[in-house]
């Protein structure tokens, strides 16, 4: 089984399709979470395939799009010191800040190096010990246990020039307030099947419970958005608002124990600001105080940079599923993935470049 | 008349004030600074063909001309080096245009430091690059910069070539009902490249495409195929390629996902890396736009043993939206194939 071919197959996409067009009797809104699951729905086209009475629309699920300005401020400060070394993401180097990005300043000679793993970045401090090396750490659960590696790493080896910059956000947290939000119309969600892989399916019991909400654990490719879709209409057809796993082949209901023992090692959780949408208690991650000498923002003086958001941009309605990217009257025309206004154009998972790069007609 | 020259930089500092890796990334922005800037600056009717090579007259005749520059890090990778590449690559360009290639000039940037055993190993690849593809090396250059400055070597080469049929193997040749065929699967080079630059081990090592297509475009001629229009996919993919005919060309291009190739390794390797294939940089990979009554014949040439590829159709021309491409995906659905906006970049979770 080689899971891609299997997970794409077109006869199994048709035959899902055609069973949720069977049990749909009445109009349902489902709110997938994860940037990469929405752009598998539009990259594969897998809304045209459902009956007119299923609306899906767009969660907050991408970490390059909530990181707040301020923070791509902050980088973009750190980064343009002499004697750093910034390492990062890819996707985050495109995110435009209130004057300017980091891609700029590598093209201005700041030492800005992408990277895969935070493991590369420790590398990096370890064969330069007279730089200070900075890693950008941005991510929902899914990439916390690397990054937490990354400074366990460090402090075991006592490397004093490294830091992490950042910038973990939560899954369960921003679900709660897109629910208790009174413009909230989603009737249940696809979770985001990476994040769940690490933590476990437990903690969106209560969620689903309190807000009588059927959440399912689902993957990544289309015969698991679809197969998602399916059981969470089933659910909703049956008024059942249960925790349900599709994502079998990579999410166990207790997640990852050894993933999460290092992540409460290393973090701790503190309340968040999340582009678009505001401060959400409890929502991030922080670097404990046991492990505070690796903050960057303790590291460096980035107490001066405040932010202004482009007065167009509606990013943050786009991330709460309120708005469509094509009900933007910048779409397309101001804003454009060579000149974003807001994150949720820049990033591979924002949902204004999923729209742009699959779904807008030329003129 | 004195041309109207004009001082002020086309593309405004509030956009773009300085290069950036992008603008070299074969997307948005490396057309939009060649249309902008250089086009603009140089612009005659020659450049304004837009194609691979300038096809330019020559007493009586029609000489193709064009040039490339090597830049590839690391200089070495499975399948190849960026000798191989230098000598491919422009004899490709040439290919392109339906030219001969027959001469290429050479020029060496060389970083200080740079080990001899190295340069020969390099220079013994293009010497053998050079006779695969049936091309002399006629005229060259040599300069060293200091360490620090070069990433070791750079390579230039321009070439020449001859046009030996009567066609205008150009985008605007390229007719609505014309198909798209394709000698083989995607992404292999530039994931051939990832794997060694990133230190990726994957089960099977992902070998470069590079290879010359002069043979595989002079026996289409000679069989009387009526090319339109040939693209090698390069830097930006396939997808790329597709893009910027159909805007030259000013037709719509629909394709069939299921139709065009990746080999298990590249799609594994793209998987992990969160890449696109049909953005993947190829260096042994065309485009060919034929009449359809010309399929089957282009097809079995494509398909000859000799040559080692395996010719498919992927698509077809419209005249629907000029500019735009479309693409059916595995399951079914139809969407729009874009051009990449800048460098494909991997994926974070």
């Amino acid at each position: 089984m080689k899971y891609i071919d299997e997970y794409r197959d077109a006869i199994a996409a048709e035959q899902l399709a055609e069973a949720i067009r069977l049990i749909t009797t009445r109009s349902w809104t489902i709110m997938e979470v994860c940037g990469g699951q929405t752009h598998a729905i539009v990259k594969f086209g897998i809304d045209e395939l459902l009956p007119k009475d299923v609306t899906l629309v767009h969660g907050p699920g991408c970490p390059v799009c909530v990181t707040p300005l301020e923070l791509i401020d902050k980088a973009i400060h750190i980064a343009s010191q002499p004697g750093v070394i910034f390492c990062s993401f890819g996707d985050m180097l495109r995110v435009p800040g209130s004057k300017t990005d980091l891609l700029a300043v590598k093209a201005l000679g700041g030492d800005i190096r992408i990277v895969y793993s935070p493991l590369d970045a420790v590398k990096v401090a370890r064969e330069n010990p007279e730089k200070h090396i900075v890693f950008f750490a941005v991510g929902f659960e899914t990439t916390a246990p690397a990054n937490a590696m990354a400074v366990f790493q460090a402090h075991r080896e006592g490397l004093n020039n490294f830091s992490l910059l950042v910038s973990h956000v939560l899954v369960p947290p921003a679900m709660k307030a897109i629910l208790s939000s009174p413009e909230n119309r989603v009737d249940g969600f696809l979770a985001a099947g990476h994040v769940c892989t690490i933590m476990g399916c437990a903690e969106y019991e209560p969620i689903a419970k309190k807000y009588q909400v059927p959440i399912i654990v689902t993957g990544f490719e289309p015969v698991d958005i679809l197969q998602g879709i399916y059981l969470c209409i089933q659910q909703l057809e049956k008024k059942r608002a249960e925790v349900e796993n599709q994502y079998t082949r990579a999410v166990r209901s207790e997640g990852n124990a050894s993933a999460q023992r290092l992540i409460h090692e290393v973090f701790c959780v503190i309340p968040r600001k999340w582009r678009g949408i505001g401060e959400i208690p409890q929502s991030g991650f922080g670097l404990s105080e046991k492990y505070a000498n690796f903050d960057a923002e303790r590291r460096f003086d980035v107490t001066n940079c405040s932010a202004e958001e482009s007065s167009e941009c509606i990013s943050g309605l786009i991330l709460q599923g309120i708005q469509n990217p094509k009900n933007c009257s910048a779409f397309g025309t101001r804003c454009t993935p060579e000149h974003p206004l807001g994150a949720t154009m820049v990033s591979n998972e924002g949902a204004c470049a999923a729209y742009y790069r699959y779904r807008r007609e030329k003129a | 008349m004195t041309p109207n020259l004009t001082s002020s930089c086309p593309i405004p500092i509030n956009e773009y004030p300085n290069v950036l890796l992008a603008h070299g990334g074969g997307g948005r922005l490396m057309n939009a600074l060649i249309e902008k800037m250089f086009a603009a600056a140089f612009d005659n009717p020659f450049l304004r063909q837009r194609h691979d090579a300038a096809v330019l007259p020559c007493n009586g005749q029609r000489m193709a001309f064009t040039t490339d520059s090597y830049v590839v890090k690391p200089l070495f990778f499975p399948g190849g080096d960026i000798g191989t590449l230098a000598v491919n690559g422009t004899v490709n360009d040439l290919a392109m245009c339906g030219a001969r290639p027959l001469w290429l000039s050479v020029a060496f940037i060389l970083e200080e430091g740079l080990p001899m055993e190295m340069l020969w190993r390099i220079v013994h690849s293009m010497q053998q690059a050079a006779a695969v593809a049936g091309v002399q090396i006629v005229a060259g250059d040599t300069k060293v910069v200091d360490k620090g400055k070069g990433d070791g070597l750079f390579i230039n080469t321009s070439g020449i070539g001859m046009m030996e049929h009567g066609l205008s193997i150009a985008p605007q040749s390229v007719r609505p009902g014309d198909v798209v065929l394709i000698n083989g699967d995607v992404g292999r080079h530039g994931m051939a490249i990832m794997s060694v630059r990133e230190g990726l081990e994957f089960e099977s090592t992902i070998e470069s495409d590079c290879a010359p297509l002069a043979d595989v475009v002079q026996m289409l001629l000679d069989s009387d195929v009526e090319i339109h229009c040939l693209r090698d996919l390069t830097r930006g993919g396939l997808s790329s390629a597709l893009n910027e005919i159909a805007e030259t060309a000013q037709v719509q291009i629909d394709i069939d996902e299921n139709a065009v190739s990746v080999c298990e390794e590249v799609r594994g390797a793209c998987e992990i890396l969160g890449f696109d294939p049909f953005y993947v940089a190829n260096e042994g990979r065309f485009i060919a736009f034929v009449p359809e009554r010309d399929l089957d014949r282009a097809l079995a040439v494509m398909n000859l043993q000799s040559l080692a590829f395996t010719g498919s159709v992927i698509g077809s021309v419209s005249a629907g939206s000029p500019g735009l491409v479309t693409m059916k995906s595995k399951i079914g659905a139809r969407r729009i194939l874009d051009m990449l906006s800048g460098e494909q970049l991997p994926r974070i979770c």
